[in-house]
């Protein structure tokens, strides 16, 4: 069984459908990249992916043992956190604020957790430093770090590059890669970046507004598709 | 200085006014630095005038003003919550309306009543001399609950605070803390509002945020700081308006002032020196 599977699902809001057609699998060790323009429905379909928003119609369903609210989520940062007075820590262990139920603060277990996936992410250094003082890329990293306290599965990333100089992007995207290839954590990250999602990713889903493709990556760079919006590049 | 203590600690009516003002500066801080941060302080400002027109009509109708007042106001509370998070009307904007509209029928069934008499210069700008021993009882016990439920919830409220978006994805039900959030500031509001002023009450909210925000850069330390600062500044401020015999509300705010402009300069030098 798929970690996700969607069965010809649809998603929108009040005005209409947003996205439909959505027919995928999400298995254990994929690095699934979500592509597609501004208002193809990308966020969207996080919002059903995460169950904040529940399809039109069709399925949306998890599997092997994978909760929806055990989704890493890696969101787009707002213009109020790079404002925030955060420590690093505090944001960190935050990421563990569904493991807890009803109880109120965290155990020593969830501090632990927090510390190893700082390590994880080599920013264990930065642990006492203030969240809003570091670099985009270190940023980025923290948030990272809380995604993994929430999961041991599946992280989800809406445009981790975003706002990134090109080497921190760089790093970003070898390091999410170590993730997936060494700690079979599954990806699924959506991306503007389409030349990027195609070096990165295993697989490749193309939104328009409906599912344009979806397959591995391979099989895409042969398409017509993929050879319009890479312009006739590396991808032809 | 002492000797000005102990001669207001001889006042059972100071004391009373003391009591509450320390446990309503503690809650407003605590609660001051979430809705500073996820840009909710006017909802703080709007939940105020509120306040004003439900104690002009439950003084007019001769009933217990808090007992009124608290219910009203949260429930305003709620309602703004749900305008500010609806984008299709303008948060603010619908903010203003609700607070002139609450002040105007306020200041109408004033007039109509009792007249525009000292009695609204009290609501508006706060008197010490408002509390009954009923009162403080309330009010204490309010606070402790108030105080209770924020320490509960305090690891939450940072998460929903920070994050909405991946709280909401994790699990969190941060619609509830929102509520609760508001909820718990409706009660501070109108705890504070008659000793404070219904105009100056939400400084005692935002004041001690951005205040301890200058130098502090956690968290936990944001907190802590302001509730710090918070108290402090009610003390002073309460000695002050004894001293130089002064509006007691407007002293406080005064006092808030001064730390905040001490704590904006100490961040600037601080920030300086790390520069150069």
């Amino acid at each position: 069984m798929a970690l996700i599977t969607c069965r010809e699902a649809a998603l929108g809001y009040d005005a209409g459908v947003v996205v439909s057609g959505l027919a995928f699998d999400v298995n254990a060790g994929d690095y699934l990249c979500v592509v597609g323009e501004n208002g193809s429905g990308k966020s969207t379909l996080i919002k059903g992916l995460l169950r904040l928003k529940s399809p039109v119609s069709g399925e949306i369903l998890t599997g092997d043992g994978l909760k929806p609210t055990e989704i890493g989520y890696l969101p787009q940062q707002s213009a109020a956190q790079k404002d925030f007075p955060a420590g690093v820590f505090e944001v960190v262990l935050s990421g563990r604020q569904s493991k807890r139920g009803p109880r109120p603060f965290y155990t020593r277990a969830d501090r632990r957790i927090a510390l190893e996936n700082l390590e994880r992410l080599g920013i264990g250094h930065l642990k006492n430093r203030c969240y809003r003082e570091l670099s985009g890329g270190q940023q980025q990293r923290a948030l990272l770090a809380r995604a993994l306290c929430a999961t041991e599965k599946l992280l989800l990333l809406d445009e981790p590059v975003a706002g990134l100089d090109p080497l921190a992007a760089r790093e970003l995207y070898t390091l999410i890669r170590m993730l997936n290839q060494q700690q079979g954590l599954t990806i699924v990250m959506v991306s503007h970046d389409l030349r990027s999602a195609v070096e990165q990713a295993t697989h490749i889903l193309h939104l328009g507004n409906r599912q344009l493709f979806f397959g591995s990556t391979e099989a895409y760079v042969k398409t017509d598709l993929a050879k319009t919006f890479l312009g006739g590049g590396q991808g032809a | 200085m002492l000797d000005i203590l102990a001669e207001m600690l001889s006042y059972a009516l100071l004391v009373r006014a003391m009591t509450v003002g320390l446990l309503v500066s503690l809650c407003a801080a605590l609660l001051g630095v979430s809705l500073v941060l996820k840009r909710y302080s006017m909802i703080g400002d709007g939940l105020s005038h509120v306040g004003f027109g439900a104690l002009a009509i439950a003084t007019a109708m001769g009933m217990a003003p808090l007992a009124v007042s608290i219910p009203v106001v949260v429930l305003a509370a709620f309602l703004l919550l749900r305008i500010s998070e609806n984008s299709k009307i303008k948060g603010d904007a619908a903010i203003a309306l609700i607070s002139t509209s609450a002040l105007a029928i306020g200041v109408i069934v004033i007039s109509v009543t009792t007249g525009m008499n000292t009695d609204v210069c009290n609501y508006m700008f706060g008197s010490i001399l408002s509390l009954s021993h009923a009162d403080v009882r309330l009010s204490v016990r309010l606070s402790v609950v108030v105080l209770a439920l924020f320490i509960l919830f305090y690891n939450k409220i940072f998460a929903v605070t920070f994050d909405e978006t991946f709280s909401r994805a994790v699990g969190t039900k941060a619609g509830m803390y929102n509520m609760l959030l508001a909820m718990l500031t409706a009660i501070t509001i109108v705890l504070g509002m008659r000793m404070m002023g219904a105009m100056l009450i939400s400084a005692l909210i935002i004041f001690p945020a951005l205040t301890s925000m200058r130098i502090c850069k956690r968290f936990k330390t944001v907190v802590l700081c302001s509730a710090i600062v918070s108290v402090t500044c009610f003390f002073i401020g309460i000695v002050l308006s004894y001293w130089y015999s002064l509006p007691t509300g407007a002293s406080v705010v005064a006092v808030n002032i001064a730390a905040f402009i001490l704590f904006s300069l100490t961040g600037l030098l601080k920030g300086g020196l790390k520069r150069t």
